[in-house]
């Protein structure tokens, strides 16, 4: 025992077991959410359920099996269910039974006692719908303009309802482009003008140019007015087009519903499906949670925006981060007498790494955005007053909160990095007569790259997973627009943003329908720790570049 | 002078620079006789309180190999940064005295410290080559002045490494990193760097103290070469190596210089005890 202490294997054994035991924690986590989140995707069997209760009466339900637990028999009698004399132990199952506005809620725990076995017919469709969730039930007919086309006994009833679901969907996309791309852009002409006719009034020009301007306004507005009344009409046809054919549905409860097909998203008979074709649908549900908007206050649809607004935000920070950086640390470093002031400076300086980042979003919130942004929409933008254009939080705000929060990050590895370069070089650089700026520029700055990557790669890290602060400062649950979009000046700063980060929160704990947020909230910290992976890498992989060029100078 | 003849000497360290030279040059020199290229006259140089050179007189001569020789910390490495100003860098280093090159005193207030450098050129112990490619490390010091023809550049570029008897190994490869070289080739890369400028005067701070047998005698064979066009002046802490390839020798002690004179006089015939001391290997 003794000469296994003195061989030194206990510590191996110790360093080991640190180590596994904080991968095994690591790779439990990425797991977790993985398997939690990425389930979602996957289109489940729909159960059919027969229930005959205590007193003989049989009920019908259909439904997803989402997860089922075993009770004690007095936990469930206390939640009003009946449950025999004799029995310690009852399951329970959770069941997806989707059709909200019907039944009032898509929930419901079951319990197992006198449950027949589930079966899966295959002529049951799940509906995923633009409001209410999912709807569960069996096809009865397609209706045109109330008139029945199809039934569902035909043959082909299948590639008809597709067809029709297609054209409705198109119809949708032709609408909605409508609405955002053409009548938006009218809306914002005429808001411009709006505010060109503020600020004739704010500037109160000789009347000769007053009258000028006012016609060229008034002219345009009757040049918009026009278009718009076109696009409204345009608008409206397709809106009753859309609304032509509608689907009736059988519920469980032999209830029959119409449900028109403008309200549809997808409809798919999971029952039916083989394991490639759902597949297929797995990949395309992803895609969809990846690339489109949110629905249904969040808890359905995709999380694109969040996706956008995330990646916009650390960019937007990364650059303005970085010079003022790098900057600072240079002065620090280079140029600064080193004294006790400096030490002074330089402790600060490191101490706002530990300040509590929320702090930071108080800062931003009063400073940023009420004394700057009140600042310059006084100056700019005084014609859009008292609406604010950038004192209100803002991407911009966000970001540059952010940048202050990193800041120390910057600094501290950038320093380091300077204290590196070997001294050799330097002199090599002034005995070539080179002045300290252009020395330090030239060769110092250039070998210190990767420092300042390092530098900025945790600064990356660090801001992409921050949410407090930005709940203070431009971050909103759900942003009608990107921070990017194609009208001038084609980026943003001063619109709000949505956030993963913030997404999460808000799906997890804001949400009406905690069960249908539940696999949102762990796919969607899925996809930020994979936002955070990717953008690290990309900042190692042009660190490791810089680091392989600049090799030895830093042994 | 090759290998061998290096080899069978190196028992006896008091040896004499024409012997070293392998008997080839036997051209008497003398100090009296020379053109002085850089004159050192009262020089003291503290570094805070602590006198680092006590009163040194020197007169360098043009076109002819110096070198200083002398036990760790003797200040002959100090004394060399005086003569481009490096201990400027040095915030408690303090002067007095005078250095004269040309005649002109490098002190002087109003001297352009930059100009005065690329005047006087500098190589270190270790190899500092720059993260550029080697191409660019030649380069670095004329773009500093201005120049950016491609044709004058590759004109010095080549003629620099041509000089540094570097050319033939590297010049497939002129635009890969210089860290990519052996230590040897950056060492002459690097003194093919300080020759881009043209400079008068070029300091050799050991050159060949990192180095392998093989390259050293490389930086010895170029040293010889380049003094027909340069004032050289090296520091080394081999007695052999000041003996091989100088043809001036100083010795210094504690911040003194205790004899300066001709190598074969100062090797075979020393005038001051210490000297005699220090070469015969009695401390050191």
């Amino acid at each position: 025992m003794k000469d296994w202490f003195k061989s030194g294997s206990p510590w191996i054994w110790l360093n080991g077991g640190a180590v596994a035991i904080s991968m095994i924690m690591v790779i439990g986590l990425i797991g977790l959410i993985a398997v939690r989140g990425f389930g979602h995707f996957w289109a489940a069997d729909v159960a059919l359920i027969k229930t005959t209760d205590h007193e003989g009466k049989t009920s019908v339900m259909l439904g997803e099996l989402v997860r089922s637990q075993t009770i004690p028999t007095t936990v469930a009698r206390d939640a009003g269910y009946h449950v025999p004399e004799g029995i310690d132990l009852v399951t329970r199952h959770l069941i997806k039974q989707g059709n909200r506005d019907q039944f009032g809620r898509d929930f419901i725990w079951l319990l197992g006692l006198g449950m027949a076995p589930f079966e899966y017919p295959e002529d049951v469709y799940v509906i995923e719908r633009r409001e209410w969730g999912n709807f569960y039930g069996q096809p009865v007919a397609l209706l045109r303009s109330g008139e029945t086309v199809a039934s569902a006994a035909e043959t082909d009833f299948r590639e008809q309802l597709q067809a029709a679901v297609t054209r409705s969907l198109e119809l949708h996309k032709r609408i909605k482009r409508l609405e955002k791309r053409d009548i938006g852009r009218i809306n914002r002409d005429l808001e411009r003008l709006r505010l060109d006719e503020r600020s004739l009034e704010l500037q109160d020009p000789p009347a000769a140019v007053r009258n000028a301007e006012e016609q060229r306004i008034e002219e345009r507005r009757a040049v918009l007015d026009a278009e718009y009344a076109v696009l409204r009409q345009e608008l409206d046809l397709l809106y009753t087009e859309t609304k032509r054919d509608s689907l009736r549905m059988r519920m469980s409860n032999d209830q029959e519903v119409d449900i028109n097909l403008a309200t549809i998203v997808r409809v798919t008979a999971p029952n039916a499906m083989s394991v490639p074709a759902k597949l297929g649908q797995y990949v395309e549900r992803l895609w969809e949670f990846l690339s489109d908007d949110p629905r249904e206050a969040n808890t359905e649809g995709g999380i694109f925006p969040a996706i956008f607004g995330t990646i916009s935000m650390v960019f937007v920070m990364s650059i303005m981060v970085t010079p003022f950086g790098i900057l600072a640390a240079i002065y620090l470093r280079e140029y600064a007498r080193q004294g006790p002031v400096l030490k002074l400076i330089r402790i600060s300086v490191y101490n706002l790494a530990g300040v509590p980042s929320i702090v930071y979003g108080v800062f931003g919130l009063g400073f940023f955005v009420y004394f700057l942004g009140g600042n310059i929409d006084r100056l700019f933008y005084e014609a859009a007053l008292p609406s604010p254009t950038f004192g209100t939080p803002g991407l911009f705000w966000a970001s540059l909160t952010l940048a202050l929060l990193t800041l120390p990050i910057v600094i501290v590895s950038t320093e380091e990095g300077l204290a590196r370069i070997p001294s050799t070089i330097r002199q090599g650089s002034l005995a070539l007569g080179a002045t300290k700026a252009e020395t330090l520029w030239k060769v110092v700055v250039p070998l210190a790259t990767p420092a300042m990557m390092t530098g900025l790669i945790l600064a990356i890290a660090r801001a992409a997973g921050e949410v407090a602060p930005l709940m203070l400062v431009g971050v909103v649950k759900l942003a009608p627009t990107l921070p990017v979009d194609g009208t001038f000046p084609f980026v943003h700063l001063e619109r709000k943003i949505m956030h993963l980060g913030f997404h999460i929160y808000d799906v997890g704990f804001q949400s009406p329908n905690v069960e249908a947020a539940r696999p949102l909230v762990y796919a969607t910290a899925l996809i930020l720790v994979i936002l955070i992976v990717i953008l690290n890498l990309t900042a190692i992989s042009i660190r490791n570049h810089l680091r392989e060029r600049y090799r030895s100078a830093s042994d | 002078m090759n290998e061998q003849s290096t080899e069978s000497q190196r028992p006896g360290v008091a040896i004499s620079a024409s012997q070293a030279r392998g008997n080839i040059a036997l051209k008497t020199l003398s100090l009296a006789e020379e053109k002085t290229k850089i004159a050192v006259q009262n020089l003291n140089l503290y570094y805070g309180n602590d006198r680092a050179l006590n009163d040194i007189n020197l007169a360098i001569p043009e076109k002819r190999v110096t070198a200083f020789i002398g036990p760790s910390g003797c200040g002959k490495s100090t004394l060399l940064r005086c003569f481009n100003r490096m201990n400027d860098l040095v915030d408690i280093c303090r002067i007095e005295g005078r250095i004269l090159i040309d005649g002109n005193d490098i002190y002087a207030r109003g001297v352009d410290v930059a100009e005065l450098r690329r005047n006087v050129g500098m190589v270190f112990q270790k190899p500092n080559p720059f993260p550029k490619s080697i191409y660019e490390n030649v380069a670095y010091g004329l773009r500093l002045q201005g120049v950016n023809s491609k044709r004058l550049l590759d004109e010095v570029v080549e003629r620099s490494l041509r000089a540094a008897a570097l050319w033939d190994e590297v010049k497939d490869r002129l635009h890969d990193n210089a860290f990519g070289l052996s230590g040897g080739q950056q060492q002459r890369l690097v003194i093919a760097r300080a020759i881009a400028i043209e400079p008068e005067v070029i300091l050799l701070d050991e050159p060949a103290s990192a180095l392998d047998p093989i390259s050293t005698l490389k930086i010895e064979e170029l040293i010889n070469e380049l003094k027909d066009q340069y004032t050289i002046i090296i520091v080394t802490h081999n007695m052999q190596q000041a003996a091989r390839v100088s043809d001036y020798t100083a010795f210094m002690y504690m911040g003194d210089l205790i004899e300066y004179g001709d190598t074969d006089t100062l090797f075979t015939n020393p005038s001051k005890k210490q000297t005699e001391d220090y070469i015969t290997g009695r401390y050191g």
